[in-house]
Parts: structure tokens; sequence; C-alpha cells
């Protein structure tokens, strides 16, 4: 979490804030403050405060975006489109809404935009669902024709804003209908996501809802959490020009140098049209588990899509559906404060750590 | 099974892909190997392989690749 946001965080325990739905001192601190946390929400991506209802995490608010679409529209038919690339979250809920089709990307993990337009203009779509940027190449999607062509249909579009806000300017945003963001990708709690469903959006609530939160999300909000979250967003739309600016040049520094110094990697993702902060690439022969575990030891805590590293079965399908390698998998998200030392320490140590898991193989 | 067919099934990535860089060189340059894999990851890191590596993904099944040998 971000300094600012763990203050705001114990701050708001300190403070003692009580059940938003009572009337006591208590719960109107409370409640102020989550109408508070709202209204930077809602500004950060051009919608309204009572839009914005928040979930206790990113994958809830995508089951929620998707389900309730589906539900709501469930006359016009159950088929949702995704992109091949979406996070799992969203792909799982495309599936369990009934009939999923996933539009496949190019290399650089964009879109086809012609395969999406014919996609969402088919008989009984109920919603269609794309990211801003890809969790975890960092691509950045073609959202203004994406969006134009389910406008053009009548097809509600669920955006994923998760790796992009604070990082892309969304406060002017249309042309969706319900968009989801989680409070871990821009240091605020893990705990916090929300949907931003648009006044009018046919969206029924796929579970049972009480009186909290206009009966969109049920049960008591986790209000020093969300506040905390709200500070985090803050920080990031203040701080997120410059910041990106930096991350982006260091991210051109560690695709350039990993492309020198390592034979045979695979580097990932578009290298201009992207969000700053994530790097991603593999290195053949060499196995994702090893090379985590080894970066690790090194100092460096790296994800990775290969299946040997997420105790999965399968690889990551975004690198499948881009055509990548998916094995010796390495993902990096830059934090705020990653200085360029440390990008230059870890292209120091990365050459000879390959080196060597490939030595192991017989692949030297 | 002719010499041209690896059997890597039960092999988890890069095991597979490890196989057929050793293997290629043993066909001459034009002829194709044929590998059978069954790891999930087996599929795209052929076709990578194949991209990075500068070789020709002839044939692509789940579990079934046949790759051509360009230099």
């Amino acid at each position: 979490m971000l300094p600012d946001a763990r203050a705001a965080w114990l701050a708001a325990h300190e403070a003692g804030w009580g059940d938003p739905l009572r009337l006591h001192r208590a719960g109107r601190l409370a409640a102020q403050a989550l109408d508070q946390a709202r209204a930077t929400v809602a500004a950060a991506v051009g919608a309204r405060a009572d839009e914005v209802v928040f979930t206790p995490s990113g994958v809830h608010a995508s089951h929620a975006a998707v389900a309730g679409l589906a539900l709501g529209r469930r006359r016009v038919g159950d088929r949702v489109v995704t992109t091949a690339v979406d996070h799992s979250a969203v792909l799982s809920a495309a599936a369990a809404a009934g009939e999923h089709v996933a539009v496949g990307v190019d290399r650089l993990g964009r879109v086809d935009l012609e395969a999406w337009r014919t996609s969402v203009a088919a008989e009984g779509v109920a919603a269609a669902c794309l990211q801003v940027a890809n969790h975890e190449v960092g691509t950045v999607q073609p959202y203004a024709e994406a969006a134009a062509a389910c406008g053009t249909a009548g097809v509600p579009l669920v955006l994923d804003a998760s790796s992009a806000l604070g990082r892309v300017d969304l406060s002017r945003s249309t042309g969706w209908s319900v968009l989801t963001g989680w409070a871990g990708a821009f240091g605020g709690p893990v705990s916090v996501g929300f949907l931003v469903i648009r006044k009018g959006v046919r969206w029924r609530a796929p579970y049972l809802v009480d009186d909290y939160q206009d009966a969109r999300w049920p049960g008591p909000p986790d209000v020093a959490s969300i506040h905390a979250a709200a500070t985090a967003l803050e920080a990031y739309l203040r701080y997120g020009r410059a910041v990106g600016e930096r991350q982006r040049v260091l991210v051109d520094r560690l695709r350039a140098g990993i492309g020198e110094r390592v034979p045979d990697a695979d580097v990932v993702g578009d290298p201009v049209d992207r969000v700053p902060q994530l790097l991603t690439f593999s290195a053949l022969y060499v196995d994702g588990e090893s090379l985590t575990l080894e970066l690790d030891r090194a100092g460096f805590a790296v994800a990775s899509g290969s299946a040997c590293s997420v105790n999965s079965e399968h690889p990551s399908h975004v690198l499948a559906a881009m055509g990548a390698l998916t094995h010796g998998n390495v993902r990096l998200g830059l934090t705020r404060s990653t200085t360029s030392a440390e990008i230059e320490a870890f292209l120091d140590v990365l050459p000879p750590i390959v080196a060597e898991l490939r030595a192991r193989v017989g692949m030297a | 099974m002719s010499a041209a067919t690896l059997d890597c099934r039960g092999m988890k990535c890069p095991r597979p892909i490890i196989e057929l860089a050793r293997r290629i060189t043993d066909v001459e340059v034009g002829e194709q190997v044929e590998l059978l894999a069954d790891d999930p990851a087996a599929g795209p890191d052929t076709a990578a392989w194949c991209r990075m590596r500068g070789h020709e993904l002839v044939e692509s099944t789940t579990s079934q690749f046949v790759v051509r040998r360009l230099h």
C-alpha cells in the first residue's frame, strides 16, 4: 500500500467510524467518507458519484458487471463477447453467463477490431467486455473504436480499467455502460474493487442484496479500506503523469537491455502504446518457476505467467493468445519508487541467471 | 516411429521445446521433425519457438506438431 493510503486507513480506524446506514455520529462520519470516496472514483472515470459501487475485489467487480448485464438483458440473449486477453475473472463470468465469444488479438495483444465489430453486431449479445490496458503485458486497446462498435450495435460495454486507472486519463471517458477497477493496482488495499454502473443501464444485481449501496452490493462496506483506496487513487491522479513518464523511460531501458543482453528472449507487448508500469518477457529453454525463484533470491520480486510458476496446469492465456513464448516468463510491475539504479541492477543479474538455468538443462 | 519423431508426452514445458531444439539438427535442412507433447504450453511454445528460431510450423494439433528445419 502507498504510505498515504496506509496512513488514511489507520486514521480511519482511530476515528472509529461506524455503520454508514446509522444516524449516530460515527455512522454519519462513515457515510460522509463513503460519499467522498465515491466522488473521487466518479471524477476519475467521468461518472456520477451515485453510479459508484464498492466491492471486496476487482474480481468481484468483474463478475458482478458481466453477470448483472447478462441478467438485465436476458431477453436479448446470453452471449457475452470479450477479447482473448481479458482478465480470467471476465472470461469465467462470460462463460458462466451463457455463450462466451472470445475475439482474438494480434502479436502485441491488440484486439482484432474487424472481428470485434462482427461479434458485437451478431444476434443475442447481452454484453461486451474490453480492457483499457492489459494486466499482463500493458498493451492499450483501441478502446474508442471498440466502444463505437458497441454503440452502433446497441450492446452495453464493460470496460475493465484495473491496470489503466491513474495511468491513462479516463476522466472524460464515454462509450461504456459499466466500468470496473481494483485499488490494489494503484497502491490501495487489495480488498477494494469497484464497479461504476451508468444510470439507465439495464443491469440487475445477480445476487441477493440489501439496503447497502442502493441495493447494488450487499453487506456493510469496509469504509476504512475504501477511504484508503480513494486516498491512493487521489495520489495517483496527482502524481500519475510524472511517475508514468519516469516509469516509461525505465521500461524502455529494460526492453532494450533485455534484448541486448539476453539471447533468445521474447519481449512481449506493445513497446509504445502501453501503460507505463508493466514489462513482460520470456526466456527460451528456462522454466518460469526457477527464474522467478532465482530473481527473488537476487532481491527482485517478479510475477510469472508460466504454468509451473503459478501452480496451474495451463500457462497464461494472455501470452498464448498473443503467440508469445509462455515458458520462462517474467512480469515486472514497477512501483512509484522504482529507481534507475534498481533497473540497472536487474539488467546486471538477469543474464547470468538465465545463462546458468540454460546450462543446467544443457542449452548453454 | 521414425527417427524424426520426438515423444515428449508426459513432459512439462520447457522440456519438449528443449528436446525439439536439440533434435532439429538431426534432420537435414528442409526436412521435418514430429513432436508429440501433451503439456498445455506445448502448443503456444512450439509456435513461439519456430518464430524465434526461424523454423516452420507445418502442422499443429493439441498434442502433435510438425516442424520443418529451415536453416
